[in-house]
């Protein structure tokens, strides 16, 4: 089965190339390539051979599955997981038990070293990684196991990027992401919460057809990730122009003034949603009315509030405690130093009066 | 430390550590100037309204006398633009007033993000200048120490990596920022103990000078 190529098992299961021309199109554009690319791409993927593909999940909240499986382009994510590469997905499949074990373990003897690995959630450390375990293993031995024969690994969703939710402050399990336990296999991270289905599925189709794409600093693949919510966000204009929404309801809100006032993030986000959007394109948060809460960056949930303008400073510091214990040391810090001037003034002086100043004789 | 944790660093801690200094530098230097003895003056004061004196000080001084002008005058347009420039990014920029406002519940409207830009370039390119005059006057390069070099940079890093952040320059932008807030943090913290404490200190000394003066009937 895995020296069948893509273009064979879509034939089979009885898609014309004109659908598969189509699915070409739908990945092509979703990844913004040059025509030369594209074309590249619809001639690679014909020959290339089926993937195998191996999707597990530890701490997440499958919100990352759901944005892949009810994208309104379920023809593409169908595609790919159902009838070119799903080898195993624990929330997915009919199997439970034993059985899914079973498949999963054939699927990866059948493929080891070769299969791509996907990954949703992050994973615990302590105790052994006894705080999230499937089919009786830990989740760290389970990745460290499933990495070992994967050609590369994906990080799907900001919790196995980044450590996402399980990770926030103050991180209860001692949860990291995917990149900080697999360290001698390429790591992709597909950040958000959840990342936007259309990335995760072109991530895959890329990979499949050219191999790893071109990462960032924070190993995201830069056709989805290189430019920031603010690069491209059609509120931009008006922040230019300083004018922004201070409440929800005011006029300005009304107006769709910039919401860097009411909590922003666009500006230190990087994500595709301004121009690929959600649910088929329909929309994107900003253009909903709400501020970007900056899902596919490391440590968002931590970042000093949600709705705290992205310039205010973090932290929960007792404001007047620390002004003015600060004040208070100042002013007796100054009383002090003035009382040492002071004395010292009143010795000089008694110094002129009775003429032993030598800096200063008494003519 | 990535750019992400140098942003949190410089609003969260950094910030906070910043503001703390600030406070303190502050109120010592005033307490520790206002609290000194003031000599005692014997002479006949030439006039009970000494204070005038004061108080047109403060503001004639801000103008050089006619004698000087020649030779000073476009010095001191060019550190006029260098003030206001500064005055009008710090203040009439939306995200500093938010800091503000944060601190102190005030707030009052902003100008547009290219207004600022143009004002802090104006405000850089003084600096800019005024640092080279510094270098190069014999004069100023003798009463230079590391005090106003030090405060030159305080000031002049963080409204340029203010630009810099605002233009997008630098691959990423969160370190830009993350620089920004750190230099606009060091600004803060080193404002009270350097000569840049001239921004408070100004009024007191030349009203002091000028009371002086002024008891004495010396043309102000
Ligand atoms: S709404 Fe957010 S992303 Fe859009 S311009 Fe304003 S700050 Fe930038
Ligand atoms: S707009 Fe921001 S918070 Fe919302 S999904 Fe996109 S990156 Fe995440």
């Amino acid at each position: 089965m895995a020296d069948e190529t893509i273009a064979e098992v879509l034939e089979k299961r009885g898609f014309t190339r004109r659908a598969f021309l189509q699915l070409c199109a739908t990945v092509t554009a979703a990844l913004a390539l040059s025509p030369a690319d594209a074309a590249e791409m619809t001639r690679r993927l014909q020959s290339a051979p089926r993937p195998t593909v191996i999707y597990l999940s530890y701490q997440e909240c499958t919100g990352c599955l759901e944005s892949l499986t009810r994208s309104f382009s379920p023809g593409l994510a169908s595609l790919i997981f159902n009838d070119i590469s799903l080898a195993f997905n624990d929330t997915l499949q009919a199997a439970a038990g034993e059985a899914a074990e079973s498949a999963k373990d054939t699927a990866m003897k059948k493929a080891w070293g070769k299969y791509l690995l996907i990954v949703d959630g992050s994973v615990p450390l302590p105790q052994n990684g006894a705080y999230c375990t499937v089919a009786g293993r830990s989740a760290i031995s389970d990745l460290k196991h499933a990495a070992g024969g994967a050609a590369a690994v994906v990080a799907v969703g900001t919790c196995a990027a980044f450590g996402g939710l399980p990770y926030a402050s103050p991180n209860p399990t001692g949860a990291v992401p995917v990149s900080d336990i697999v360290r001698d296999r390429p790591v992709i991270n597909v950040s958000g919460c959840p990342p936007i289905a259309e990335v995760i599925t072109g991530v895959i189709m890329y990979y499949t057809t050219f191999g790893l794409p071109a990462l960032d600093r924070l190993r995201r693949p830069t056709n989805f990730y290189g430019n920031s919510i603010h690069d491209r966000c059609y509120r931009r204009p008006f922040y230019d122009r300083g004018l922004f929404a201070k409440t929800f309801d005011d006029e300005g809100a009304r107006q769709g003034w910039c919401l860097f006032e009411l909590g922003c993030k666009g500006p230190v986000t990087h994500n595709a949603c301004p121009t690929m959007k959600w649910n088929g394109g329909t929309s994107f948060p900003i253009e909903s009315g709400h501020p970007c809460l900056g899902c596919s960056e490391p440590g968002f949930w931590d970042k000093g509030g949600f709705y705290r303008p992205l310039s205010v400073p973090t932290g929960h510091w007792s404001r007047a405690g620390v002004i003015g214990g600060a004040a208070a040391a100042g002013a007796v810090t100054g009383l002090a130093v003035a009382a040492v001037a002071r004395s010292r003034q009143d010795r000089a002086q008694k110094n002129r009066q009775s003429g032993t100043d030598k800096k200063n004789p008494k003519p | 430390m990535n750019g992400a944790s140098l942003l949190d660093f410089a609003r969260g801690p950094g910030f906070e550590v910043a503001v703390a200094m600030l406070a303190f530098g502050v109120v010592w230097r005033l307490v520790g100037i206002l609290a000194l003895r003031r000599p005692v003056d014997h002479s006949e004061p030439r006039t009970g309204w000494g204070w005038v004196g004061g108080l047109r000080l403060v503001f004639s001084r801000s103008w050089p006398r006619r004698e000087f002008r020649e030779r000073v005058l476009h010095w001191d347009i060019i550190s006029y633009l260098f003030h206001i420039g500064y005055a009008v990014a710090i203040l009439g920029y939306v995200p500093h007033i938010l800091v503000i406002r944060n601190l102190t519940g005030l707030r009052w409207p902003g100008l547009p993000g290219g207004v600022i830009a143009f004002f802090a370039g104006i405000s850089a390119a003084a600096l800019l200048a005024l640092l080279g005059h510094r270098m190069s006057s014999p004069v100023l390069r003798r009463l230079s120490n590391f005090d106003d070099y030090f405060s030159w940079l305080a000031v002049f890093a963080p409204l340029v990596t203010g630009l810099m952040a605002y233009y997008n320059m630098g691959d990423s932008y969160q370190l830009v920022l993350g620089l920004h807030v750190l230099f606009g943090d060091l600004l803060l913290a080193w404002l009270p103990f350097g000569k840049i404490m001239h921004v408070i200190l100004f009024a007191f000394s030349r009203a002091t000078t000028g009371t002086v003066y002024g008891r004495r009937g010396a043309a102000l």
